[in-house]
């Protein structure tokens, strides 16, 4: 009964999950405890990885986070040993239909679980990823069972009346896409995944990946039946390697299984499955784009019309959906389209997986219900703004999503919401800012991102994205050395065409990239006006991250002349002898900030 | 030496079908293998699959995962996404542009380091973060990226 699971997800083992599996492997071989040890993805509270759980002879199964190498030997004997359970970074039991272990709480009333409905990552963390008894012990292959039952236009009809709506960004209802295709008469069809998940700040797709890839597999199989399509392609980052190992171990195992290329039905039915690495660019999570790369060439997305549902990869009829959608595709065919339906808002259902990050307490991957607050998910599953600084806004929705400040905290999580605060639900990237981030520097962080994702195709996007990064990279600058009237003029004429020319970019870009591009700028602008301002008329940086506006000195007063800060300079900008007060060469000081950092006195001062 | 290495790349192209389809997994089979895209691959591809360099030279530069110059021996990848970014990541970014004295995307001329930016590496949870030849390294600072790169040159020295 006995076991030891080990989260080895990418965080898992950025953390250290390696070593922690050496020192449990060492202590059951020294102790000749014979008790097996099973790799597991990603629980998706990756603050406290490395994580082992610990299954007792008894069949109960405890978790423990922040697990060191040094600490495993101590732990696995005082569960095994004196069965005394330490509590010590406990995080919880699971539970398992027997009563209880006393003292210790279960995993699912944790504050960073409480709030989460696991729906589809109900698996991540829990069974072996590459192990299909595994997944057939928690219900897998139920809803592909169930499919194969159905006809096509009543598989599709169900994924229709549960209202999935596309989780990569746009939203668009999964049915309505799924009966396009499946309208198209054509001798070859694909149903691509969509595992290109270049959003800065999101992460949930390779979690699900390197966690559950059978429930993605699944429903990609399932989506192949509805729409009639014979292969099925995963175009998956290059940046993921642990995901496109486990996915390729799994194709493997289910030809094996005889589900993939063998007849599932006896109409013939059978899916070809393949996987495509990506290369690197942005701009391929746009389906037109995503298929020109498939295809060999540039990642350049076409206009649309024809839709990829008419005239897709090699322009056949393709299905394009995210690594969430599919995984959500399989849960809906197993537990039925009311289950699903029956969480979330009216226009949103079902859940959503968030990757929650940036300044907050607890970091990881969190499923809600469609229709929870903001503050719900940052106060209560987040638990709050790190070294109890203030909260200033969130950025959600990656380079095309934008900034949500205090007062919107309580608006419910759904698509038009989200879209009716200047923001979009994106693949679902949460990154918290606490005021020490500046927003005219997140703005400009994006802009730069874009200009260098930018395909390069259409004018607006290309041309425009770029003028944009230099406007505010002007108003982040400090004044040339000759400071004249004529450059003030210069970026006042540039700052009072910003909003003008970002609305150009939105109405007149191909793609959604460059459409939604200038979205940081203009949600920034909404709700940190006076930050841009103040950036502006007094050349000052109230979250002090704008370096070029910064001036760095040192309080004669404070100063002993110790010599620290001198030495550690790496331009040599700080001169004064020994024992008396220094002081900082502004035309040479690069605004590092090291000798704030070393300074022992606090005589540096920022401002 | 070098007529093996022809031999060997010839291979490694030949396995795959003679199409378009093949173009971007030939050039990840190449780099994989010589950790760079030489001109001599990209005209040996170009024939191979019969489209011409520039169009092969289009597709290898519009893609961030290509290198057309040999990276280093310790390849270092800083995530500039946007958790990264909120946690600092651009100061990290700085010390190693003045530690290796070198700009992203270039090797050092001891061939030792090669630095590179990334747009996100999906490991947001343990920002700010970097990767050594693909190993990773969360919760950076300035001062353990200063040693990241001490303890990697000493290594580095001992070879």
């Amino acid at each position: 009964m006995s076991r030891v699971y080990i989260g080895m997800g990418t965080c898992g083992l950025a953390s250290g999950a390696e070593q922690v599996k050496e020192a449990v492997s060492k202590w059951v071989y020294e102790k000749q405890a014979g008790i097996p040890i099973t790799p597991t993805g990603c629980i998706g509270y990756c603050q406290a990885e490395p994580i082992i759980d610990v299954v007792t002879d008894s069949g109960h199964r405890i978790s423990f986070g922040g697990v060191k190498p040094e600490s495993v030997g101590g732990l696995l004997e005082q569960v095994f040993g004196d069965k005394s359970y330490a509590s010590k970074g406990v995080l919880g039991q699971y539970r398992n239909g027997q009563a209880p272990l006393k003292n210790i709480a279960f995993i699912d009333e944790h504050p960073f679980f409480k709030k989460q409905r696991k729906f589809i990552l109900r698996n991540c963390g829990v069974i072996e990823p590459t192990s299909i008894a595994d997944y057939r012990a928690t219900g897998g292959f139920k809803g592909l069972e169930r499919a194969l039952t159905m006809t096509p236009q009543q598989v599709v009809d169900e994924v229709l009346k549960s209202g999935l709506r596309g989780r990569g960004g746009g939203g668009f209802p999964t049915g309505k896409k799924w009966s396009l295709a499946q309208k198209e008469v054509s001798e070859k069809k694909y149903i691509i995944c969509n595992a290109d998940e270049g959003d800065p700040g999101a992460f949930m797709d390779r979690s699900l990946l390197e966690s559950d890839p059978f429930a993605v597999l699944e429903g990609m199989i399932i989506a192949g039946y509805a729409i009639g399509a014979r292969e099925g392609i995963i175009y998956c980052r290059a940046e993921y390697p642990l995901a496109i190992e486990r996915l390729l171990e799994c194709i493997e195992i289910l030809k094996n299984e005889k589900i993939l290329e063998s007849k599932l039905n006896n109409d013939g039915f059978t899916l070809k499955m393949r996987i495509k690495k990506g290369a690197g660019a942005f701009v391929c999570g746009e389906e037109t784009a995503l298929m020109a790369s498939i295809e060999g060439k540039r990642g350049m997305p076409k206009p649309r019309p024809p839709y990829p549902a008419v005239s897709g990869l090699f322009e056949k009829p393709t299905v394009i959906n995210n690594v969430e959608t599919l995984a959500n595709v399989s849960a809906i065919l197993r537990e039925g389209a009311e289950a699903f339906a029956s969480m979330g808002t009216a226009g949103s259902k079902g859940t959503k997986v968030f990757a929650l990050t940036g300044k907050i307490e607890n970091t990881g991957l969190v499923e809600v219900p469609m229709g929870i607050t903001l503050r719900e998910i940052i106060e209560e599953i987040g638990g709050g703004i790190q070294n109890g600084k203030k909260y200033k806004a969130v950025q959600i929705g990656g380079p095309s999503g934008g900034c949500i400040p205090a007062q919107h905290l309580d608006i419910q999580i759904d698509y038009e919401t989200l879209k009716g605060v200047g923001a979009m639900m994106g693949s679902g990237g949460l990154v918290v800012m606490d005021e020490d981030t500046c927003m005219v520097d997140l703005a400009r962080y994006f802009l730069s991102f874009i200009t260098k994702e930018s395909c390069g195709k259409c004018i607006p996007c290309r041309e425009g994205t770029q003028r944009m990064y230099e406007i505010l990279d002007s108003v982040v600058s400090p004044y040339s050395k000759m400071k004249n009237e004529e450059e003030n003029l210069a970026r006042f004429n540039m700052v009072m065409n910003l909003e003008n020319l970002a609305q150009v970019i939105k109405d007149t870009s191909l793609c959604g990239l460059g459409q939604t591009s200038p979205n940081p700028v203009l949600s920034t602008l909404r709700f940190f006006r006076d930050e841009y301002e103040a950036h502006i008329y007094d050349r000052k940086c109230p979250a002090r991250q704008c370096k070029g506006l910064l001036t760095y000195r040192i309080d004669t007063a404070k100063c002993t002349g110790c010599t620290a800060c001198a030495r550690k300079c790496p331009v040599s900008a700080i001169v004064g002898e020994t024992k008396k007060a220094h002081y900082i060469l502004d035309e040479k000081c690069t605004r590092c900030g090291t000798c704030a950092d070393v300074c022992r006195f606090e005589a540096v001062q920022v401002s | 030496m070098q007529t093996e290495q022809k031999a060997t790349e010839k291979e490694m192209i030949r396995k795959y079908p003679p199409s378009r389809e093949y173009l971007i997994p030939i050039l990840q089979e190449v780099q994989d293998h010589f950790g760079f895209l030489s001109r001599e691959s990209i005209f040996a591809i170009s024939d191979y699959l019969e489209l011409p360099e520039s169009k092969v030279y289009g597709v290898a530069t519009f893609y961030n995962q290509f290198k057309l110059i040999p990276p280093g021996k310790y390849q270092i990848q800083l995530c500039r996404g946007t958790a990264c970014h909120v946690k600092g990541s651009f100061n990290l970014l700085e010390t190693l542009k003045r530690e290796l004295d070198i700009e992203p995307g270039v090797t050092t001329k001891d061939g030792l380091f090669s630095l590179e930016t990334v747009a996100c590496i999906g490991a947001c949870s343990i920002a700010p973060v970097l990767t050594v030849n693909g190993k990773f390294h969360g919760r950076l600072d300035t001062k353990s990226v200063e040693k990241i790169v001490k303890a990697l040159r000493e290594e580095g020295a001992k070879r």
